[in-house]
């Protein structure tokens, strides 16, 4: 086969992502898109397969074949709860594969050098037109690999730029593979979940982050590949202690994050090894990444950067005091009020996904609406764990779409609404964000949910939410304090529904 | 503790300070209960009722008092009452410290423990044991049938076969507790209601509970209520001339005045004077909730019914709870029971007569031999201070439309710079990097663009899927691995063989993950 053959699927391949992630903007073309997204991977990978110089396609495909059963595993088992570890562990083999891709090419330049030095030639010398390569006699060239024959063609500018983009590959893959391992812990619940830091705190990164340059001015000076080594080293170790250091409840954050840094390390390759297929998808998997970043970190009011060094920063004077009391009520109190309601918003939060009550949650809404009522969802952008979690948990649960609202489109219906029911989130429904400047999350954007005319939440004991503020919403005349486990708790309440 | 609840002995009054529910929640507090035979006769309680819960039944008022370590009534005790108050007993009734000081005093002489309920401090965690305000939802409410009754037509407007019947005026003077309730009566009733209060903060309850606020032209700062502990306070002689000018205007068109201004250890403000009564039509009616203290309007006589020369009827009742005997009966009973509630933290029958308590400290007015009245300022404010509101400026067209064109200007400028720093980078980097990689750079910048544009109109609640889609696509890495694999190097084959093997659970993980979450969304 050509080589404009390969070039030629890739274009289609690209087309087909680009349309994958614009599908996503509904439901129904969403089902659709995937597909486009499967078409192209599949168009890409064969392209590649029967491209020029490549050698071992058997063994190739027998490796992405036990990849696929592997994969087709995780995909089948996973709960739906679990999808953020998920989607964590899977961001880091995406990194790991980088910094494999990123080690071979320097060794492939090493190869190079090596080769050439033996035929008497130095790499990347440029020949007598002050433009192309000195390249190597056509029978040694023709021997090698296709990804031999690129670095051999290349002139000593672009090997040093090749350099500059393996490195960033590098280093990126490698924040990404280890702070996703973490996350993925700390998701799953194997790592303390809490932000912890050594001794010495940033600090600790931002001299690794120095060193790492310094050794990336080395490598590039011709040091040799320890420096490359080390320097992959000192991302690991940064990637373990940035994420190491945020909090649980910024994991959404997180996740996108660590999403935007897969792309970018796939770019950064793609540049190196020459391939644009790779630069376009690891741009656009990158600004997905950061766009999804920016809008977790808009929804709770913090920059990109305050999220990152973790913890939230010390209240701003002296927070007004709550006063009341959180008055508690049982599940008959509950059921007497929904039964009387006719419209009810329920505002899920990470508590309904630890305590497993999605499908509790999506029967009491069944009931209700049997009877008649509206009853809708009101998402907040950064309920649960990862961006968009609660909806996909709810589908799971066989709630209908149309009725999960986001913030912007529900927040102004609470005054009409009779109930409002509050199950395991906390500062999302924080009043203290609009009425007090002094508090931590003040003008974080916030459900409006006290203004309905009664609110119950659902919340296992008297505790404060993550961000450790009191939540003057559970004091107010109209809420009433459901306690207990979510699941134990719809269970008790279900029946009472008639 | 034994909880004990005699029959009042006030001439004409029903209520009674237990009832066979409240009782029910009493036991469940370790307390005993015990009720003199026939007390809640009046108020269509039967002492079967009392047994079936569980209260024991006293045959006479003196076995009661006896019986009782506590005794919840209603009315302040009679002399005969204080006689029966011993050492050591615990008396929760209405008990003004000021009006009935002697027996206040005479009560901390014995030792008694007494519990006023007039002065339960007004703070939201003693809303649901603060009886003036349960006792005058009632009052308001009656006020409204009170005046219906005694008005020749109907409240709402109708028209009928037999003629348009044109909806009743009514005017509220005064929205606290008793205005509100009366206000929610009238506008369910379907008239026209109007209401006035000098606290101009509670304009947005009036105006939430269907009536509408009468603005003063006045330009005086009010005094904020929440000073005050949410009660009103005595309003200047230029701010109470408005008020008068205002209520003359308001005084021949409207039908019904329910007035119910009153200002703590004051006798009532006259609002509704002589010249405005003369003004009114004849049939219509005041109903002075305020006559206890003297009444808002000065015509009126307090407990009694009278008809003006020129046909209006003022009602001067003071009993209006105890016309409802059943209804105040179970609100006063549940008052005092979340009373006890708080008296017994522990639920095991053991008082715990707490006085670091902000609400029961403000409350007990004798106690340990010792009169506790006035108590001090409770620890936290009433209510919250209304925040000083800056209406928003109206604009006008032209600023209008001039903030448009400087936040275009802005924008246009902000692009234009980003613009102007980008394209110089770019041609910084096109300086020196070879034509190679420039070639591949446009892509990447290409790619990036497309990416945040597509990228923005996904929808929220597709995040979840589309980090599991750019996941699945960013394992487009495979592609380098691929070519790799193929090299001469066996250190270069294997990290490659790895690569390939990640990326492709990758691939395949992602994807069909992507497909379960999308099939689960489905339409209603």
């Amino acid at each position: 086969m050509e080589y404009g053959f390969t070039i030629a699927a890739y274009a289609v391949a690209a087309v087909l992502f680009i349309l994958s992630l614009g599908g996503l903007s509904n439901q129904e073309s969403a089902k659709r898109a995937v597909w486009y997204g499967i078409a192209g991977m599949a168009i890409a990978v064969l392209a590649t397969l029967i491209g020029p110089g490549q050698g071992l396609g058997v063994v190739s495909i027998v490796l992405i074949a036990m990849g696929a059963a592997v994969g087709y595993q995780l995909a089948t088992k996973v709960q739906m709860t679990q999808m953020p570890e998920l989607v964590a562990i899977m961001h880091s083999l995406v990194g790991l594969a980088a910094v494999f891709v990123g080690f071979n090419a320097d060794i492939m330049i090493n190869n190079m050098e090596s080769l050439f030095a033996a035929n008497a030639l130095a790499l990347g010398a440029v020949a007598a037109d002050g433009y192309s390569a000195v390249g190597l006699p056509k029978e040694i060239y023709d021997g090698l690999s296709s990804f031999g024959q690129l670095i051999a063609k290349k002139t000593s500018v672009e090997i040093n730029i090749l350099k500059v983009e393996l490195v960033l590959g590098i280093w990126i893959g490698a924040v990404t593979f280890t702070g996703s391992v973490i996350a993925y812990g700390k998701l799953a619940g194997r790592v303390d979940s809490s932000a912890t830091k050594l001794p010495g705190g940033h600090l600790l990164n931002a001299g690794a982050a120095g060193l790492s340059l310094l050794f990336a001015i080395m490598y590039l000076g011709g040091s040799g590949s320890w420096t490359l080594v080390l320097l992959t080293l000192l991302a690991l170790f940064i990637g373990y202690h940035l994420i190491m250091g945020i909090g649980g409840a910024d994991m959404p954050v997180v996740v996108s994050m660590l999403n935007s840094y897969s792309g970018w390390a796939a770019a950064a390759i793609g540049f190196s090894l020459g391939n644009d297929l790779l630069i376009v998808v690891g741009a656009l998997v990158g600004s997905s990444g950061a766009i999804l970043s920016y809008i977790m970190c808009k929804a709770m009011n913090r920059s990109f950067v305050s999220v990152i060094l973790g913890g939230f920063g010390g209240p701003a004077g002296e927070q007004m005091a709550v006063e009341g009391e959180q008055v508690a009520i049982e599940a008959d109190g509950v059921a007497q009020a929904l039964n009387e309601a006719d419209s009810v918003i329920i505002i899920p939060g990470y508590g309904m996904a630890v305590a497993q009550a999605q499908q509790g949650v999506a029967e009491l809404v069944r009931k209700l609406r049997a009877k008649g009522k509206n009853v809708r969802f009101a998402i907040h952008p950064v309920a649960g764990r990862l961006p968009g979690h609660m909806n996909v948990l709810l589908a799971e649960a066989k709630v209908p779409y149309d009725i999960v609202m986001e913030m912007d489109e529900i927040n102004e219906d609470f005054p009409d609404t009779d109930v409002a029911i509050v199950i395991g989130s906390n500062d999302i429904v924080n009043p203290a964000a609009q009425d007090d400047p002094n508090s931590p999350i003040a003008g974080m954007p916030v459900l409006e949910c006290w203004k309905a005319k009664q609110v119950f939440v659902s919340k296992r004991g008297q505790g404060t939410g993550y961000s450790g503020i009191e939540n003057p919403l559970f004091f107010k005349d109209n809420t009433r304090m459901f306690y207990g486990d979510a699941k134990a708790s719809l269970d008790k309440l279900l029946p009472m529904i008639d | 503790m034994k909880i004990g609840t005699p029959k009042e002995t006030f001439e004409g009054e029903a209520r009674v300070a237990m009832t066979p529910d409240s009782a029910a929640q009493l036991l469940k507090l370790g307390h005993e209960c015990v009720i003199e035979t026939g007390a809640g006769a009046m108020a269509g309680f039967a002492d079967a009722d009392y047994k079936a819960a569980g209260v024991e039944v006293a045959k006479t008022a003196a076995a009661l008092w006896k019986a009782a370590d506590v005794v919840a009534k209603v009315r302040v005790p009679s002399d005969a009452e204080m006689k029966r108050l011993r050492d050591g007993q615990t008396l929760i009734s209405f008990f003004s410290p000021v009006a009935d000081e002697s027996k206040m005093q005479a009560a901390a002489k014995k030792g008694a423990t007494v519990v006023a309920m007039e002065m339960i401090p007004r703070i939201s965690r003693a809303q649901k044991m603060d009886a003036l305000s349960s006792m005058a939802n009632i009052a308001g409410y009656r006020a409204v049938i009170e005046a219906g009754n005694n008005f020749g037509r109907f409240f709402t407007g109708q028209i009928t076969a037999a003629g348009k019947v044109p909806p009743a005026k009514v005017l509220v003077v005064g929205a606290g507790v008793a205005g509100l309730a009366a206000i929610g009566t009238s506008t369910s009733l379907g008239a026209i209601t109007y209401a006035f209060d000098v606290r101009p903060e509670v304009a947005e309850q009036v105006e939430s509970m269907g009536a509408e606020f009468v603005y003063l032209d006045f330009e005086e700062e009010q005094q904020d209520g929440a000073s005050t502990g949410g009660y009103a306070s005595v309003s200047s002689p230029e701010f109470r001339e408005a008020q008068l000018a205002k209520f003359r205007e308001l005084a021949p068109e409207v039908d019904i005045v329910i007035t119910t201004a009153l200002i703590p250890n004051r006798e009532a403000p006259e609002l509704w004077t002589e010249d405005m009564v003369k003004s009114m039509k004849p049939g219509s009616v005041i109903v002075d909730l305020a006559a206890e203290k003297g009444g808002n309007c000065k015509l009126t006589v307090a407990d009694e019914k009278i008809v003006t020369d020129n046909g209006v009827t003022i009602i001067g009742y003071t009993d209006f709870p105890s016309r409802m005997a059943t209804q105040a009966s179970s609100l006063y009973a549940t008052n005092i029971r979340h009373l006890m509630t708080d008296l017994t933290p522990e639920k095991d029958g053991v008082i715990n007569h707490d006085m670091e308590d902000d609400v029961i400290r403000g409350a007990t007015i004798a106690h340990a031999k010792e009169v506790t009245f006035p108590p001090p300022p409770p620890k936290v404010a009433a209510i919250a201070a209304a925040p000083k509101k800056e209406a928003p400026k109206e604009l006008t067209a032209e600023e209008k439309r001039e903030k448009e064109l400087v936040e275009f200007k802005n924008q246009t400028r902000n692009q234009v710079g980003l613009l102007a720093i980008g394209g110089g980078l770019l041609l910084a980097v096109g300086l020196v990097a070879p034509a190679s990689f420039m070639q591949h750079f446009i892509v990447f910048i290409l790619s990036v663009f497309i990416g945040f544009q597509v990228i923005w109109n996904v929808a929220h609640s597709l995040h979840t899927p589309l980090m599991a889609v750019t996941n699945a696509i960013s394992s487009i890495i495979i592609l380098g691995a691929i070519i790799q694999i193929g090299s001469s190097s066996l250190l270069i084959t294997l990290l490659a063989a790895l690569a390939v093997f990640m990326a492709a659970v990758n691939i395949f993980g992602g994807f069909l993950v992507t497909r379960r979450m999308l099939a689960m969304f489905q339409k209603s």
